[in-house]
C-alpha cells in the first residue's frame, strides 16, 4: 500500500501547496487518518475551515471529492443506494412485449436481472466505496441528521464496505480517506466517536490567521494582515453572540483592501465591521469596547 | 494490527498514561487504547506536539475533556527525565544574553543555570520585561525557569500543592505591575498618541504574552514536582473534575464560562425531545369521518382505516428559581439556563424569588446578550419580600395567587432550589395544588442527595407533590435529567 504522505510534515507541506495552513495537530491528524486507515471526525466552531480541509486533502493527493451533506431526514435511499424502480419497471414492460412468459423460470431470471448492478443507483457512501481511483469521502455536518441515522454510517465507518440484501457485501476496492464535520450542535454517540480520530479545529491564533489572511487575500500586505488578525483576536475576546469565523476574517481583509485601507483606525473598524459580525447587539458591543478607554474595559466583560 | 511486545518502555508508559485518563474520568475504550498503540508506531516520539496530538485524536474524542487530557500528557510526558526531556534546564544555546545584563561573563552564561543566580531580582526583571516587549518565546521560557527557582522556595518531599508555589512565584513577578510598565512603554514607542483601538490591541497582544509567561512557571513547576514526587502521585493531585462533573455550587469563574457554553447543546437536546415525543407519538384515535370518505374508493368496504392526528402538545414551560445566597452559583446557572430554554420553547415563562417572587420573563424575551438579561434580573426583579432570607412558603404563596389561573394542563412546571426553607411554613398544599393542575412539576435541588431533609431542608415535604424531585450538581445529572424527561 502507498501513502500519499510520507511524513507529517509533508502533510502540511502539500495542504499549504493547496493554500490550506494546517497547524500541527490537523496535519498530524491527516497523517494518522491515512496510515491507520481511520475516518476523522473534525470538531469546531462554524467557519474555521472543517469542510475545507476535506475539500484541501482531496486536492493536494489528487482524489476525488465525494461529499454527503447531511440533513434532518436522511436515509438509506439518500446516503447509500436505491433501486432504480422506473428502470426495473420498463424492463418488465419490455420483458412482457418479447415473447410470452414461460412460467417461474423465466420469472427467476427476470427477478435475478431486476437485482442486479445494472439498476442500482449509488448514492455517496457507496460511490465512494466502488470508486476505483482515490475518494476523499466527505460526510458534512453529521450532527445533523437524527441519532437513529448514525447507525447507517457506523458499516462503512468501520469495515469499508457496504450490506445490500439482494446483491450481497460491496466491499472498498480502495480504502477511502473520510472527513467527517460536526459542528457540536448535539452530542454524536459514542458508536460513531469511537470508530472515528478526533480532531478540535478552533479559531487559529494570531499568526496562523495572519498567514491564512496572507495567503488567501491577493493584494493585501503585511502590515494590513497583521493588523486584521489583531483586531479579530480581540474581537473574538468579547463576550458576543457569535464570534467571528475565519471566513468572516477574510471577507473583512478583502473589503478592507477593496476599500483600499492601508491601515485601520477606529472609523474605518466601525464602519465595516458589519461584515465581521452578523448580530445588532454584537457590533454596538463591539464598537462600545473599541471606543472606550482601556481602564473600562480592563474590567472583565462577563457579568457574573 | 502489528503492535510491539509490551515489554517496550513506550508502551507501558503508554499503559499508565491511559489508566490515568480513565482515573481522571475520560471514557478511553479497549478499541481506543489499541489505536492509540498503533497511532504511536507512526509518529516519533521526539516529535512532542506531533505525538501529543497523535494521542489525543486517538483518545479523546470531546473537546470538553482537553484540558484534562493535556494536564496528564504534560505530567507523562512533556515532563519526564532526560530520556523524553527535549528542552533541559539551561539556558538555551547561542543566546546572547549581554543584550540586558551587563557585566555577565560568558563563562557565567555557559554554565547554565549558574549563569542566572548571579543576576539580581533587579536584572532578571529587566530581562523580563524586554522578553515580553519582544515576545521572545524561548527567552521567556528561560526566565519561567529562573523565577520559579529562585522564588517559588520549592524543597523536596514539601507536602505543599503547585498553587502555592505559582503563586509565590507570581507575586515576585509582580506581572500586573509589568503589564502597566509595558503599556507606558507602548505609549512612549507609538509616534503620536494611542486611540483607543490600538491602545487595546496592544493591550491584547501583552496580556497574551504575560499568559504565555504564566504557563512557562506553571509548567516548571509541574516538572519539579514530577521530579520530586514521581508520576502517578502528580497526576493524582493535578486530577480535577471534568467539565460534566464540575459541581455548580463550587464551579470557579472559569469551569462557569464552560459550563455556560455547554448549556446550549443541552437545550437543544431537550428541545429535540420533547419535539420528537410529538412527531413519533403514537397515532390518534380513529377519524370515522375520514375513514368512510375513503372508504367510497374501495366500494364502501372501509379497507383504509384512518386516524386522527394527535394533536401536537406544544409544550409550556415555567421555570420558577430560588436566586438566593445559599445557591447563589447554582442560580447564576440556573439563569443561564433559564434563558437558553426560552430561546428554544414558544412558551416559557420564568419567575425568580428569594422570599418573594417577581416574573422575569420579559427580561428574557427577544434579548440577544444574556450578560445583560441576567443583570437586569439581579438588579430588577423584586424578590425580597421581609429580610432576603428565601421563604419558600411565602414565594408559593405570591406565585399561587398571581400565577396560579395560569397552570394549566399543557403546563410543565420546573422548580429549582435547595428547598431550604429557613424554618418557615412550608405551605406545601399549594405545591400539591400546581401538581393538580399541571402536566408534570419536576424539583431539582442542586444539593447532594445525602444533606436532603437535613436542617431546614424540607425536600421531602415539598417532593411527595412532584413527579420527580432530581439532584442535579453537575452537567452530568442535568444531562441524566434532560435524557430521562421523555
Amino acid at each position: 500500500m502507498s501513502f500519499s504522505f510520507a511524513d507529517v510534515d509533508s502533510v502540511r507541506k502539500g495542504l499549504s501547496d493547496v493554500q490550506y495552513l494546517a497547524d500541527e495537530g490537523i496535519a498530524g491528524v491527516v497523517y494518522l487518518a491515512e496510515r491507520l486507515q481511520k475516518p476523522v471526525l473534525v470538531e469546531g466552531p462554524a467557519g474555521t475551515g472543517k469542510t475545507q480541509l476535506a475539500k484541501s486533502v482531496a486536492e493536494a493527493t489528487g482524489a476525488r471529492l465525494i461529499r454527503l451533506q447531511c440533513y434532518e431526514g436522511l436515509d438509506e435511499s439518500k446516503a447509500l443506494y436505491e433501486w432504480n424502480y422506473k428502470k426495473q419497471l420498463l424492463r418488465i414492460q419490455a420483458e412482457r412485449q418479447g415473447e410470452d412468459p414461460e412460467g417461474e423460470g423465466m420469472w427467476q431470471q427476470i427477478e435475478d436481472d431486476l437485482f442486479s448492478e445494472e439498476f442500482l443507483l449509488t448514492r455517496p457512501l457507496l460511490e465512494a466505496i466502488r470508486a476505483a481511483e482515490p475518494v476523499v469521502l466527505l460526510i458534512d455536518e453529521v450532527d445533523r441528521v437524527e441519532i437513529e441515522t448514525e447507525a447507517l454510517l457506523l458499516e462503512i465507518l468501520s469495515d469499508y464496505q457496504v450490506s445490500i440484501p439482494e446483491l450481497g457485501t460491496v466491499a472498498a476496492s480502495q480504502i477511502p480517506l473520510v472527513f467527517l464535520t460536526s459542528n457540536n450542535t448535539r452530542e454524536l454517540s459514542e458508536a460513531l466517536k469511537r470508530r472515528c480520530l478526533f480532531l478540535h479545529i478552533d479559531y487559529p491564533d494570531l499568526d496562523r490567521e495572519k498567514e491564512i489572511v496572507l495567503a488567501k487575500v491577493p493584494g493585501v500586505g503585511e502590515s494590513l494582515a497583521d493588523q486584521v488578525a489583531r483586531i479579530v483576536r480581540s474581537v473574538r475576546q468579547i463576550e458576543l453572540k457569535k464570534a467571528p469565523s475565519v471566513s468572516e476574517t477574510l471577507d473583512w481583509a478583502r473589503t478592507l483592501v477593496l476599500l483600499g485601507v492601508e491601515h485601520i483606525d477606529a472609523d474605518t473598524a466601525a464602519e465595516t465591521v458589519n461584515i465581521l459580525l452578523k448580530y445588532r447587539s454584537d457590533i454596538e458591543k463591539a464598537l462600545k469596547e473599541f471606543a472606550s478607554s482601556d481602564e473600562e474595559f480592563a474590567a472583565p466583560v462577563a457579568t457574573s | 494490527m502489528k503492535v510491539e511486545p509490551a515489554t517496550s518502555p513506550l508502551l507501558a508508559l503508554l499503559a499508565g498514561f491511559i489508566s490515568e485518563l480513565r482515573a481522571a474520568g475520560l471514557p478511553v475504550s479497549l478499541t481506543e487504547n489499541l489505536d492509540a498503540m498503533e497511532a504511536i508506531q507512526h509518529i516519533p516520539i521526539e516529535d512532542r506536539d506531533a505525538f501529543k496530538y497523535a494521542l489525543a485524536a486517538t483518545l479523546v474524542k470531546n473537546h470538553a475533556h482537553w484540558r484534562a487530557f493535556e494536564t496528564v500528557f504534560e505530567v507523562y510526558f512533556s515532563l519526564r527525565g532526560a530520556e523524553y526531556d527535549l528542552i533541559d534546564g539551561e539556558w538555551p544555546e547561542g543566546m546572547d544574553l549581554s543584550d540586558f545584563v551587563d557585566g555577565m561573563d560568558g563563562q557565567q552564561r555557559r554554565q547554565g543555570g549558574g549563569g542566572g543566580e548571579a543576576m539580581s531580582a533587579e536584572q532578571l526583571a529587566e530581562m523580563l520585561f524586554q522578553a515580553l516587549m519582544r515576545g521572545d518565546d524561548a527567552l521567556m521560557r528561560a526566565i519561567a525557569r529562573q523565577a520559579v527557582q529562585r522564588y517559588a522556595g520549592m524543597e523536596p518531599g514539601r507536602p505543599v500543592g503547585g498553587t502555592y508555589y505559582l503563586y509565590r512565584t507570581l507575586r515576585n513577578l509582580d506581572l500586573d505591575g509589568v503589564l502597566e510598565r509595558l503599556m507606558d512603554q507602548a505609549r512612549q514607542d507609538a509616534p503620536g498618541d494611542l486611540t483607543p483601538l490600538e491602545e487595546r490591541l496592544e493591550r491584547d497582544e501583552f496580556e497574551a504574552r504575560v499568559d504565555q509567561l504564566r504557563k512557562e512557571v506553571e509548567a516548571e513547576i509541574r516538572r519539579r514536582l514530577v521530579a520530586d514526587r514521581g508520576v502517578e502521585a502528580m497526576a493524582k493531585t493535578l486530577r480535577k473534575p471534568l467539565p460534566e462533573d464540575v459541581d455548580f455550587m463550587h464551579a470557579s469563574r472559569e469551569e462557569m464560562m464552560a459550563l455556560r457554553r455547554a448549556i446550549y447543546p443541552l437545550t437543544r437536546k431537550l428541545a429535540v425531545r420533547l419535539a420528537r415525543k410529538r412527531r413519533h407519538g403514537r397515532k390518534g384515535p380513529l377519524d370515522f369521518r375520514n375513514t368512510m370518505r375513503h372508504s367510497l374508493s374501495y366500494g364502501g368496504v372501509p379497507a383504509e382505516p384512518k386516524f386522527r392526528y394527535p394533536r401536537p402538545a406544544k409544550p409550556e414551560i415555567m421555570v420558577v428559581a430560588d436566586v438566593s445566597g445559599s445557591v447563589a452559583a447554582f442560580a447564576r446557572f440556573t439563569l443561564h439556563l433559564v434563558y437558553a430554554i426560552s430561546n428554544q420553547f414558544s412558551k416559557v415563562r420564568s419567575f425568580v424569588f428569594i422570599d418573594g417572587l417577581d416574573e422575569v420573563t420579559s427580561f428574557f424575551e427577544g434579548v440577544d446578550d444574556i450578560g445583560e438579561a441576567v443583570h437586569r434580573v439581579n438588579a430588577e426583579a423584586d424578590v425580597v419580600w421581609v429580610d432576603g432570607h428565601s421563604d419558600y412558603g411565602h414565594a408559593f404563596e405570591v406565585f399561587w395567587e398571581r400565577y396560579g389561573k395560569d397552570v394549566g394542563p399543557k403546563t410543565t412546571v420546573m422548580i429549582l432550589g435547595d428547598a431550604r426553607n429557613n424554618y418557615h411554613a412550608s405551605q406545601a398544599w399549594i405545591l400539591k395544588e400546581i401538581e393538580h393542575r399541571a402536566r408534570k412539576v419536576f424539583w431539582l435541588n442542586p444539593e447532594p442527595g445525602a444533606y436532603w431533609d437535613t436542617g431546614d431542608s424540607i425536600v421531602s415535604e415539598y417532593g411527595v407533590h412532584c413527579d420527580g424531585v432530581f439532584e442535579v450538581r453537575n452537567l452530568r445529572q442535568l444531562e441524566g435529567f434532560v435524557e430521562n424527561l421523555v
